[in-house]
């Protein structure tokens, strides 16, 4: 019999007093105990809807019925069909807007916790399972794939299940992209994702890092030189827009990308860290999506207090619902409908963040309202740090030193629905061709990529 | 992992060290910049490229012992290894259809600047190389430097080798008895760079600098080693690291450089501290 209470089972997450002022993790993960509970809600629906809300298309109530079944591995395999990193995934997804968007029981009361349930298989499997996984038999082809983030994983993975011999460059030190540099430790801890990766190697991938494709090897070196004879592009949207606003050169004054990279990759802030961060008093953060929230809830674990300042109004704030209630529990302040329009500065450093005071437009056609300024309001709060966090976009490296790649006008990739570019031979996916979106979107494309590269090396 | 396989010592502060990057090697130019971390858990520091051998798969770097990355770096022995080495990263130095430059290096820059002038001498073009430093036992490069250029002129601080004084006079000296010089290469520390763009540009010739700001990727991620150029916010891993010296905002970029200077004497301190307990 299926349970049939209206709401999921909560997540065990560490106290906001408490883990604002530590990197570890925050959500604590299922109990056995909990994860039958919550697994007992799946209906076990025919239809499934709840697979066409998930990018990879994972078997979600099979997954579930073997966890029912107490068939933890079982699960597992279940969801490493479809997807490589069950672990990341259960974690970062936006299942809200995903998978659990669809789930019939969202319709009255709560849908199934299906990104748990997956964070509870994933970290059942990591902990308990230790046979690495059989390596297939090598078909004699020869892939590249350019960046070591989510889409370039999940399509290295999926060649090297098909039997090619797959190579993934990367140009920092340590594989995993923006789960490396972006997403902090305290909502995917690092240990996880290397595991991750672990088990890719164990299949065969070759991973090499400190290679910066477009510098160190050319897009038509990998097919010339080195013989690959298909090449996916997975570099990701790494490069930070700044505001352009005065003052935004003062010392003080850092990229999202810069703090973030800093305190993930670089473990800035643990105590004896070579590589410094400055511990700022008060901080402001500009932005409203996942990575300003990341930046925001980090400086408040090095002891700021933190305000985000955003343009629109709560509703229309683009990070996850669950991050932005994490950010509140946690202390950080809110300013809405601001802008800033002036980093002020003292002796060469931060001082105060001047801020123009916004309302929103009535709709328009497209029923999107725009801030437009308040004239005459004006304000400043005190800050002896700023961070921007108000996008990126696809480094222009891979394009400027390779010919027939096509970039939209805002510099993204030209790929269609396979991945296929402008140039034959070379894929891509992930935020090199929408601009920075999810995870799992990436990994999406790189499975969809992985599939093409394969027919059009077959077809050959 | 990436071999030591020569270590020299050109004075007691600057060390030269030949490693084995083949893919680097393969595509170094002058001006371009490596990304070392000595250690598992070292910090990414910014090197420029004072030579490479594509045959040998081997890039050398010159670096001055100024700080706890560097202390580390020069800890470590030839059959041992950097653990990690990225590049070549930013612009190599433009070098077509110049006939007759002037390359000024300060210091420790002057490992920079020799290959420069050494590319430039092999197409052909006339080099006078300016070269400063304290004193007669921190000089650098000088048999390789006088190979590669029409001129070699070197100046101290005090006097104590060639010409006593600052690289900007004998440059002001040359330009205002008539030398015509395409253009100026600078390649030292910020301040030097500033002089001398300060005193090229009263004779309005073309002066380019070779910056050195504070990087964390190299790749153009994060814009830690943006610089305003012309007003503009460029970043110098990947927009440079040579800008026109007219356009830089030098007072700008030198405040930049300091931000983690308490840090740094620490980390340094303790950095000493620790080697010393491993001897």
């Amino acid at each position: 019999m299926p349970n049939m209470r209206m709401d999921k089972n909560p997540m065990p997450s560490q106290d906001p007093n408490v883990r604002n002022k530590n990197f570890e993790e925050v959500a604590l993960g299922y109990t056995e105990e909990q994860a039958l509970d919550e697994a007992a809600r799946c209906l076990n629906c025919p239809k499934h809807p709840c697979m066409d809300g998930c990018p990879v298309q994972i078997s979600i109530p099979e997954f579930i019925q073997k966890i029912v079944e107490k068939d933890y591995e079982g699960a597992y395999q279940v969801i490493n069909r479809s997807s490589s990193l069950p672990a990341v995934c259960g974690r970062v997804c936006p299942q809200e807007r995903q998978c659990e968007s669809k789930c019939v029981r969202g319709i009255k009361g709560e849908p199934v916790a299906i990104g748990r349930l997956e964070r509870f298989v994933a970290d059942w499997h990591n902990a308990n399972v230790t046979a690495a996984p059989e390596k297939p038999e090598p078909n004699g082809h020869k892939c590249a794939v350019i960046g070591c983030g989510p889409s370039g994983l999940a399509c290295a993975s999926d060649l090297a299940k098909k039997g090619y011999a797959v190579t993934i460059y990367e140009a920092l030190h340590t594989p995993g992209g923006v789960l490396a540099y972006g997403i902090p430790e305290f909502r995917l801890p690092k240990a996880i994702v290397q595991k991750e990766v672990d088990g890719l190697k164990a299949l065969g991938v070759d991973i090499e890092t400190n290679v910066v494709i477009g510098k160190s090897i050319t897009v038509d070196e990998l097919f010339d030189d080195f013989g690959y004879e298909a090449v996916f592009i997975g570099s990701g949207a790494g490069l930070p827009r700044f505001m352009n606003i005065p003052g935004e050169n003062l010392n003080g004054v850092y990229s999202a990308n810069e703090f973030l990279t800093r305190i993930n990759l670089m473990k800035a802030f643990k105590e004896g860290s070579t590589t410094p961060i400055e511990h700022p008093k008060k901080a402001v953060i500009v932005g409203g999506g996942n990575v300003a929230m990341d930046a925001a809830r980090s400086a408040k674990r090095l002891g700021a207090d933190v305000t985000i300042v955003y343009r629109r109004s709560m509703e229309e704030l683009p990070a996850r619902k669950e991050e932005v209630e994490h950010a509140i529990e946690e202390g950080i302040v809110f300013k809405l409908l601001n802008n800033p329009i002036e980093v002020v500065g003292e002796d060469g450093r931060v001082k105060a963040v001047r801020c123009q005071e916004m309302e929103l437009s009535e709709p328009d056609e497209s029923g999107r309202r725009s801030p437009v300024p308040i004239e005459g309001k004006i304000n400043e709060i005190e800050a002896d740090c700023f961070i921007v966090s108000i996008g990126t976009s696809p480094n222009p490296l891979i394009k400027s030193t390779t010919d027939g790649l096509d970039t939209n006008n805002r510099g993204c990739l030209v790929a269609d629905e396979d991945g296929a570019t402008t140039r034959e031979g070379v894929f891509a996916g992930g935020d090199a061709v929408t601009g920075a979106a999810t995870v799992i979107l990436a990994m999406g494309a790189g499975k969809k990529a992985a599939a093409a590269m394969d027919a059009y090396i077959q077809n050959k | 992992m990436y071999k030591i396989v020569r270590k020299e010592s050109l004075n007691p502060t600057v060390t030269l060290m030949e490693i084995e990057a083949p893919l680097v090697a393969r595509k170094a130019e002058p001006g371009q910049f490596i990304i070392f971390r000595a250690t598992e858990d070292g910090e990414r520091i910014p090197l420029t490229i004072a030579g490479y051998d594509r045959e040998k798969g081997t890039v050398t770097i010159i670096f001055q012992i100024v700080g706890a990355g560097t202390e580390i770096l020069n800890s470590l022995n030839v059959g041992e290894s950097v653990h990690d080495f990225v590049g070549p990263l930013g612009n190599a130095t433009e070098t077509d259809g110049l006939k007759k430059v002037a390359v000024v290096g300060g210091g420790v820059g002057c490992a920079i600047a020799y290959p420069v002038a050494k590319k430039l001498h092999d197409i052909g073009c006339s080099v006078t190389s300016i070269v400063g430093f304290r004193n007669k036992d921190l000089i650098i490069l000088e048999d390789e430097f006088r190979a590669a250029s029409d001129n070699y002129i070197l100046m101290t601080d005090d006097g104590s080798a060639g010409e006593k004084g600052v690289v900007t006079a004998p440059l002001e000296e040359l330009i205002k008895n008539g030398e015509e010089f395409d253009e100026v290469i600078a390649i030292g520390p910020l301040i030097m760079m500033k002089f001398v763009v300060m005193t090229t540009k009263k004779y309005n010739v073309k002066t380019v600098v070779s910056m050195n700001p504070i990087m964390v990727d190299g790749t153009g991620m994060c814009g830690c080693c943006r610089l305003t150029v012309g007003g503009k916010t460029k970043f110098a891993c990947v927009d440079g690291p040579d800008f026109d010296g007219f356009e830089v905002d030098f007072d700008e970029a030198m405040a930049r450089g300091s931000i983690y200077k308490p840090f740094e004497l620490k980390a340094r301190e303790e950095a000493c501290n620790m080697l010393k307990k491993e001897v």
